[in-house]
C-alpha cells in the first residue's frame, strides 16, 4: 500500500444497514437558492448520466449535459435487453434488500465493499417505483402487478424487464426526464461532443475540453464539478458486445490527469453471445442469457466430431455444465459458464465453422412445453439468431460463445462516488464500486440508475456545500494550456501519414487482449501482452493514417483517438492481471485454481482494491491499494456445485 | 461475393452532393451491410481516398443510430430491420446497390451519408416523458395496469428513434415517431394527467421542426425496423381532437 496516497473510501461509520440514512442526514445541503448558482457537467447520456442529469437539473443545479451521439438516447444501455434487479420481493419468495447485498457481495467474489453494495440494494426499489411512474412499460401479470423472472443464477424472482429491451425502456425513461429538464433551461444539451480533456484548477476539477464531432472545433466548457458517466471499455477487445463507438477515452484522460483507475483487470466475458465468423466482423452480438433458463448447453464428447449436431446421439454429448455443476446447472453465473465454454473449445471439442463454440439446445424445452410456449419466451431472440445465423433455432441448436461485456473495473471512487481527483465524480460503468471482480445479471442497469437518480443528487450537495468552489470561467490559463495540449495531440495523430488504419491496429490490440488477457489469464501470457502492446503501439504512432481534415466530420480522426488510449489501457490491464496473482470473479489467474479446476481465490493477499496512479508517460504507474473488510458477508468459496 | 455500389457523396451541407459508384470483392454473405461498408472504407483509405461518412453504434438493431435508403428502401429490403441488421446474403452477387442518406426537410444534411435528427430530441422535449421528479413515486406495485394495456404500451414504445418513418414518408412526416410516444402514454395510467398538454405540444412542434402533414400512405409503417404500426397515427389524431375539444 502506498502509504503516501492513501484511498480513504470514506466510509459512514454505523451498521451497514444504518449507514445510507445517517450519510444522507449528515451530509450538507445546499439551499435551493444556491443551487442555480452552481454549474454542473455531465459527460455521457446512457442510464446514469442521463438520470443524473436530469435528477440534478430538477433540484435546480444548471446542468451541461454531453454526448457523443447525436442523441442522448442512443447511449449504450440502450441494448441491455435482460432486466433490472430490485428487492422488491413481490414474489414472496424470500427476497429482501439484505439478501440483494449478499448475493452481489458474493457474486462479486468477496472483492467488492459491502457499504457501497448495501446502499445500491436498498435503493434498488426506489429505481422501479421511479421507472413505473415514469412510464417505464415493465412486463405485467394478469392481475395488473408487475411481472419478474429469475436471472444469471439468483435464486429468486427479482429481475424486473421489459420484453427484451429493458436497458431501452429505462433509458428512454431516463431520457424523457432529462429532455424535459432541457425543456425547462436546467440542461443544455451538448450532443455530438467527444470529451478529451479535463481541466484541473488548483487540483480540482473545474471542467472539460470536448471536440465537436461535425466542425472538429475544440470547445471549453466550465463547472463547480464534473461527473463522468462514459461507460465501460470492453471495446478495448475490439469484438464485444458493445456499440462500436463505446471507449474508455474521457475515463482515461481523466485517469491521466490524477483519478485512479480501480482494478481494470476486471472484466466480463458474457457466455450467451453469437460466435464470430471471421475477419470482418465489427462486433459480437449478445443474446440475453435468460436463454440458459430453458436450453441446455453441451457439446460432442469427442475432440473434432463433424456430425450435424442432429446425427450425435444422446450418449456422446457432454452437457458439461449439468455434470459439473449439479446445483446450479445451466444457470451457474456468467464467469463460470464462459470459462468452462473456452476450456471444452481449448479441448477441441468446440462446434461451428471456427471450433470456437457450444451448443444451446432447445430441443428438450420445445418437447416439454411446446414450441409455442418457447416462441413466447424467447421468440425475438430465436428471431435474431435466425438473421444473422442464417439457421432456424428452433430446428437446430444454437451456436454460443463468450464475449466481452461489461467492465467491473473503472476510475476508483470513494463511497461519495468522487475520484480521487476532487469534484470528479465517476457513476455506472465508469466506476469500479459495486460489482467486485464479477457483475451478477440484471444490476448493471440498477447500478447505473442508483448512482444518477439516488446517490449523486446527495453526495454532490454535500461536495459543493463543503467545498463551497469559486466561480471560474473558461477564461482561466488552465482552459488555454488543456486546448493547446488537446489540439498538439489531434496534430500529431493527423501527421502520422502512414498505412495503417485505426481499425487494423485496434484489432490486432484486440486479438492479443482476448488471448492474453481475456477468459484465462496466465504469467506467462501477461507477460507476452506487456512485450506485445508497447510495440503495436509503436506500429500506431509510426504508420497510422487517418484520411481527411481535423476540422471536419472525421470518423477515423475520432477512432484513432479511442484507439490511442486503447492502447494504454490494455497494457494497464494487463499489468494489473500480472499483479493480482489470485483468480477472482472474471479474473481468471490459470496459476490459481483447485485440484477440480475452480478459480482460487487468495483472500490473505489480495483482499483489496487495485487501484493504479498515472506517474507519467513511459513510467511504470503506481499500485495503490483499498483494503476490503467483510464485516456482514463472510468470505466463503464461491461454489456453484 | 462481389458488390457495385452508388453511394450519395456530399462534403457538406451546403456543397453539392452526387452518387458515386464503388465496386468491392470478397464480401462474406455473413457480413452485415455496415461491415461492408467498413470494408469499402478500409479500401478508400488505403488509396488515399476520403471514407464514406455514415453512421452507426449498437449494431444491433436497437439504438436508433444508423439508417441508410438501401436501393430505395429505408433500412434496405429486410422487413422490421435496420440498416444495421442487414445481412449481404440478402443481395446477389455482382448487384448494384444505391445508398442514400434518410432525406427529409427536417433532416438537414451533415455528410454523405450523415444527417441531423436532432429535431426528434426538440419534440421529445415537448411531451415525450411523465413529468415526475426523481425521487417521488409511489410504490410501484400500488396502480394495477392491465397487462394488454402494458403490451400494446410497450408495441409503441418500442420506437428506437431512428427516423425511418420520415425517409419514407411522400410527405416527410413524423406522425408515426409522434403517435408511437402519444400512445404509449395514452395506454398507461400514468400518462393521463398530461395527455391533453402533450399531444397538442408535441404535435405543434413536429409542424415547426418542418415535417409534412400525414395522408395515410402508410409507409412509414412499412419501413418501421420495430414494425410500430400506424393505428398510433389514429390514436394520436384521436387523442389530439380531445385535446382541442378539451380546451386546452
Amino acid at each position: 500500500m502506498s502509504d503516501k496516497y492513501p484511498l480513504n473510501p470514506n466510509i459512514p461509520p454505523g451498521p451497514v444497514q444504518e449507514k445510507w440514512t445517517s450519510h444522507k442526514f449528515n451530509m450538507k445541503l445546499v439551499n435551493p437558492a444556491n443551487k442555480r448558482k452552481h454549474t454542473v457537467i455531465v459527460v455521457g447520456t446512457g442510464l446514469a448520466g442521463a438520470s443524473a442529469a436530469a435528477s440534478l437539473g430538477e433540484l435546480g443545479y444548471n446542468v451541461l449535459s454531453f454526448c457523443i451521439q447525436d442523441s442522448p438516447r442512443r447511449a449504450h444501455s440502450v441494448a441491455a435487453q435482460g432486466g433490472i434487479n430490485a428487492a422488491k420481493n413481490y414474489q414472496n419468495d424470500g427476497d429482501s434488500v439484505y439478501r440483494l447485498f449478499y448475493d452481489t457481495v458474493k457474486g462479486g467474489d468477496f472483492r467488492s465493499r459491502e457499504a457501497n453494495v448495501y446502499r445500491l440494494s436498498e435503493v434498488s426499489t426506489n429505481i422501479i417505483d421511479q421507472c413505473v411512474a415514469q412510464g417505464v412499460p415493465f412486463a405485467r401479470e394478469y392481475g395488473g402487478t408487475l411481472a419478474n423472472r429469475s436471472f444469471g443464477g439468483a435464486q429468486v424472482s427479482r429481475t424486473f424487464y421489459a420484453r427484451g429491451q429493458t436497458g431501452q425502456q429505462l433509458l428512454l425513461g431516463a431520457y424523457g426526464s432529462l429532455m424535459r429538464q432541457v425543456e425547462e433551461g436546467k440542461v443544455k444539451l451538448f450532443p455530438r461532443r467527444e470529451m478529451l480533456d479535463l481541466v484541473k484548477i488548483d487540483g480540482v476539477a473545474r471542467g472539460i475540453i470536448t471536440r465537436n464531432l461535425v466542425s472538429g472545433e475544440l470547445e471549453k466548457y466550465a463547472a463547480d464539478a464534473v461527473l463522468l458517466c462514459t461507460g465501460g471499455y470492453s471495446t478495448v477487445f475490439y469484438l464485444s458486445t458493445n456499440a462500436v463507438n463505446c471507449n474508455a477515452t474521457a475515463a482515461w484522460r481523466c485517469y491521466k490527469k490524477g483519478a485512479y483507475f480501480a482494478n481494470p483487470c476486471y472484466t466480463q466475458i458474457h457466455p450467451t453471445c453469437i460466435p464470430r465468423f471471421g475477419e470482418t466482423q465489427s462486433k459480437l452480438t449478445l443474446m440475453s442469457e435468460s436463454l440458459r433458463n430453458d436450453g441446455r448447453v453441451w457439446v460432442p464428447r469427442r475432440k473434432g466430431d463433424e456430425r450435424k449436431p442432429s446425427e450425435i446421439p444422446e450418449s456422446e454429448r457432454d452437457y458439461y455444465l449439468e455434470t459439473k455443476y449439479p446445483a446450479f446447472g445451466n444457470l451457474v453465473p456468467r464467469d463460470i459458464a464462459s470459462r468452462n465454454a473456452k476450456e471444452v473449445c481449448d479441448e477441441g471439442r468446440g462446434v461451428g465453422p471456427t471450433g470456437f463454440a457450444v451448443y444451446l439446445d432447445f430441443a428438450e424445452a420445445i418437447n416439454r412445453l411446446g414450441k409455442d410456449v418457447i416462441a413466447q419466451r424467447y421468440g425475438n431472440l430465436f428471431a435474431m439468431y435466425h438473421e444473422i445465423s442464417g439457421d432456424d433455432p428452433y430446428e437446430t441448436p444454437m451456436m454460443i460463445y463468450p464475449a466481452p461485456h461489461y467492465t467491473m473495473g473503472g476510475l476508483w471512487v470513494d463511497y461519495n462516488l468522487m475520484t480521487t481527483i476532487d469534484g470528479l465524480f465517476a457513476l455506472g460503468e465508469a466506476n469500479f464500486s459495486d460489482h467486485g471482480a464479477n457483475r451478477l445479471g440484471a444490476s448493471a442497469l440498477m447500478q447505473g440508475l442508483a448512482d444518477g437518480y439516488f446517490v449523486i443528487p446527495y453526495t454532490l450537495g454535500n461536495y459543493l456545500a463543503s467545498a463551497q468552489p469559486k466561480p471560474v470561467t473558461t477564461d482561466a490559463a488552465e482552459f488555454e494550456e488543456a486546448v493547446k495540449n488537446v489540439q498538439t495531440g489531434v496534430e500529431k495523430l493527423m501527421s502520422i501519414n502512414g498505412h495503417t488504419t485505426a481499425d487494423e491496429i485496434h484489432r490486432e490490440l484486440g486479438n492479443i487482449m482476448i488471448d492474453e488477457v481475456g477468459m484465462a489469464r496466465s504469467e506467462k501470457g501477461l507477460k507476452k501482452a506487456l512485450e506485445e502492446i508497447p510495440k503495436i503501439r509503436e506500429k500506431f504512432w509510426k504508420d497510422l493514417r487517418i484520411p481527411g481534415d481535423a476540422k471536419d466530420y472525421n470518423k477515423e480522426l475520432e477512432k484513432a483517438g479511442r484507439v490511442a488510449d486503447f492502447l494504454e489501457l490494455g497494457e494497464l490491464m494487463a499489468r494489473d492481471a500480472l499483479e493480482r496473482k489470485e483468480s477472482c470473479g472474471g479474473h481468471f489467474r490459470l496459476e490459481s485454481q483447485d485440484k477440480d479446476g475452480e478459480a482460487k481465490r487468495d483472500d490473505k493477499n489480495f483482499t483489496h482494491v487495485a487501484a493504479w496512479r498515472f506517474l507519467g508517460e513511459d513510467k511504470v504507474p503506481e499500485r495503490c491499494v483499498e483494503p476490503l473488510e467483510y464485516e456482514y458477508v463472510k468470505p466463503s468459496e464461491r461454489s456453484y456445485k | 461475393m462481389k458488390v457495385n455500389l452508388r453511394i450519395w457523396r456530399q462534403p457538406g451541407p451546403h456543397a453539392p452532393g452526387r452518387l458515386v459508384d464503388y465496386s468491392i470483392d470478397g464480401i462474406d454473405p455473413s457480413q452485415s451491410f455496415l461491415e461492408m461498408l467498413d470494408a469499402l472504407n478500409e479500401k478508400l483509405i488505403k488509396e488515399g481516398k476520403e471514407p464514406v461518412a455514415f453512421e452507426s453504434d449498437c449494431r444491433e438493431g436497437i439504438c436508433g443510430n444508423c439508417g441508410l435508403v438501401i436501393n430505395g428502401v429505408a433500412h434496405g429490403p429486410k422487413a422490421a430491420c435496420t440498416t444495421c441488421e442487414v445481412r449481404m446474403r440478402q443481395f446477389e452477387d455482382g448487384q448494384t446497390i444505391t445508398v442514400e442518406p434518410f432525406r427529409a426537410k427536417a433532416f438537414p444534411m451533415i455528410k454523405d451519408l450523415v444527417v441531423n435528427r436532432s429535431a426528434f430530441d426538440r419534440i421529445m422535449s415537448k411531451g415525450g416523458f411523465v413529468a415526475v421528479n426523481s425521487g417521488s413515486a409511489q410504490d410501484a406495485n400500488l396502480q394495477p395496469i392491465h397487462k394488454d394495456d402494458a403490451e400494446h404500451a410497450m408495441d409503441a414504445a418500442a420506437c428506437i428513434g431512428c427516423g425511418a418513418c420520415v425517409a419514407a414518408c411522400p410527405n416527410a412526416s413524423a406522425s408515426l415517431f409522434v403517435g408511437a410516444k402519444v400512445s404509449q402514454y395514452t395506454w398507461l395510467p400514468q400518462g393521463k394527467v398530461e395527455r391533453h398538454g402533450r399531444v397538442l405540444k408535441m404535435v405543434k412542434q413536429m409542424d415547426a421542426e418542418g415535417f409534412g402533414d400525414c395522408s395515410n400512405h402508410a409507409e412509414c409503417e412499412a419501413a418501421c425496423p420495430k414494425e410500430i404500426s400506424v393505428s398510433n397515427i389514429s390514436r394520436m389524431r384521436r387523442e389530439y381532437t380531445k385535446a382541442l375539444l378539451a380546451g386546452v
